[in-house]
């Protein structure tokens, strides 16, 4: 509405996003991203934004690298080509194992994780143990949301919690029955566009291992059977 | 609270007659202020020069102490080398190895260094930086001098470095 309201030149094709903190963060902002789903933030759960928050306003970009949600929002300019910031160039791009780097890799891809238990927590007694997580995607909404509870061997659908939204977090919860035994709990996102949240070896035969912006690998919590919990890659 | 100043390819500054006259145009003042943004064809670089010696010079008061004093890094960001070690298992991306642009060196001396007093620096300082470390990098010899013409066209490395996004690439 800012953006109609200022007039857009039909040439414009990027948005540049600029803070007022003391650095002058700047990103380049595709103008029909700009168009579809950006924000303007000025408050959350009816307070105004925090300072560290980016009071008195942000850019919100739903679905997109945190990155982009330029805090203390001063500027926004158009232009017909992407401003090449340090930011979207030397850093926030995902450099390949032949030395070739994928720039503007603006999406975040499905990713869940398990909550509880996880790292650092104790379960304390066999028998009943709620698992807990989220899941999100910035290509939609989650359609399903599994869970192992032996390293990835077999999986069973987890409950998703209403309300499910487009890029947004999504509690999920699935009852287990521990027995005392070691175990590994994962948890694996799929979204409406059918992509299925890859494991870390999938990830790192696609991308090698300086790619880490992006890195939405399933998460592997190791459950011994003191009941201590620690991460592990499985 | 801050007015958000928008700024628009073409002068367009005044809200028009059938929107919601909300907002109020930017000064020229304001807009000169803050519209430091530099692309990469040269577009918004000031007037002014630098050499390498001035930048040795400057880089030892002003940037050595994070930087290390020819760049190596330490305890901040290495800016020197590590040319032909991006397809290693140990990449060393530095403004020499990695940036894409030359423009992009002078937008973000000016506008985010150094840490302790960002945008203080003055154009022919960054100027003058920008030579230095192009210079240590290589890219350009100790008698260059950097200024808007010869900035933009100074071909960076690892200009050809970069690929769109290709995902999902899993599955």
């Amino acid at each position: 509405m800012i953006l109609q309201e200022a007039g857009i030149d039909p040439r414009a094709k990027w948005l540049l996003a600029e803070g007022a903190d003391a650095a002058a963060m700047t990103r380049s902002v595709p103008l029909d991203k700009a168009l579809d789903d950006a924000l303007l933030v000025y408050a959350q759960n009816g307070e105004m934004l925090r300072p560290e928050q980016g009071y008195p306003l942000r850019l919100l970009l739903p679905g997109f690298e945190g990155n982009m949600n330029i805090k203390w929002l001063r500027r926004l300019k158009l232009g017909e080509q992407p401003f090449m910031t340090r930011e979207e160039t030397s850093k926030y791009t995902d450099l390949m194992p032949d030395g070739t780097a994928r720039q503007f890799t603006f999406v975040m891809e499905a990713k869940s994780v398990i909550v509880r238990p996880s790292g650092g927590q104790t379960v304390r007694s066999r028998g009943f143990v709620e698992i807990q997580g989220y899941a999100w995607s910035g290509r939609g909404r989650i359609l399903r949301l599994d869970v192992s509870v032996d390293g990835g061997r077999t999986w069973r659908a987890a409950q998703l919690q209403e309300p499910v939204l487009s890029k947004c977090l999504t509690a999920f919860r699935m009852p287990w029955q521990w027995d005392g035994e070691p175990a590994v709990l994962q948890s694996r996102a799929v979204d409406e566009t059918g992509y299925v949240q890859p494991s870390r070896s999938a990830l790192l035969a696609a991308r090698g291992s300086e790619s880490y912006y992006h890195y939405n690998g399933i998460q592997s919590w190791r459950v011994a059977s003191d009941g201590s919990v620690e991460n592990v890659h499985a | 609270m801050r007015s958000l100043c928008i700024l628009l390819l073409a002068a367009c500054t005044a809200a028009r007659a059938d929107g919601l006259g909300i907002g109020a145009p930017a000064s020229a003042d304001l807009v000169r202020a803050w519209n430091i943004d530099i692309a990469p064809d040269g577009r918004g670089l000031p007037p002014g020069e630098g050499s390498v010696a001035k930048g040795a010079q400057l880089f030892a008061e002003r940037c050595a102490a994070c930087h290390g004093r020819g760049g190596e890094g330490k305890p901040e960001d290495r800016l020197t080398g590590g040319q032909g070690t991006l397809a290693s298992s140990t990449p060393v991306k530095t403004v020499g190895s990695f940036w894409p642009y030359a423009t992009t060196l002078f937008d973000y001396v000016r506008r985010a260094m150094p840490f302790n007093a960002p945008q203080s620096l003055g154009n022919e300082e960054v100027y003058a930086l920008v030579a230095y470390l192009l210079y240590l990098n290589g890219v350009v010899g100790a008698d260059a001098v950097m200024d808007a013409h010869s900035l933009p066209t100074t071909q960076m490395p690892n200009r050809g470095g970069f690929i769109s996004d290709p995902r999902p690439d899993t599955r």
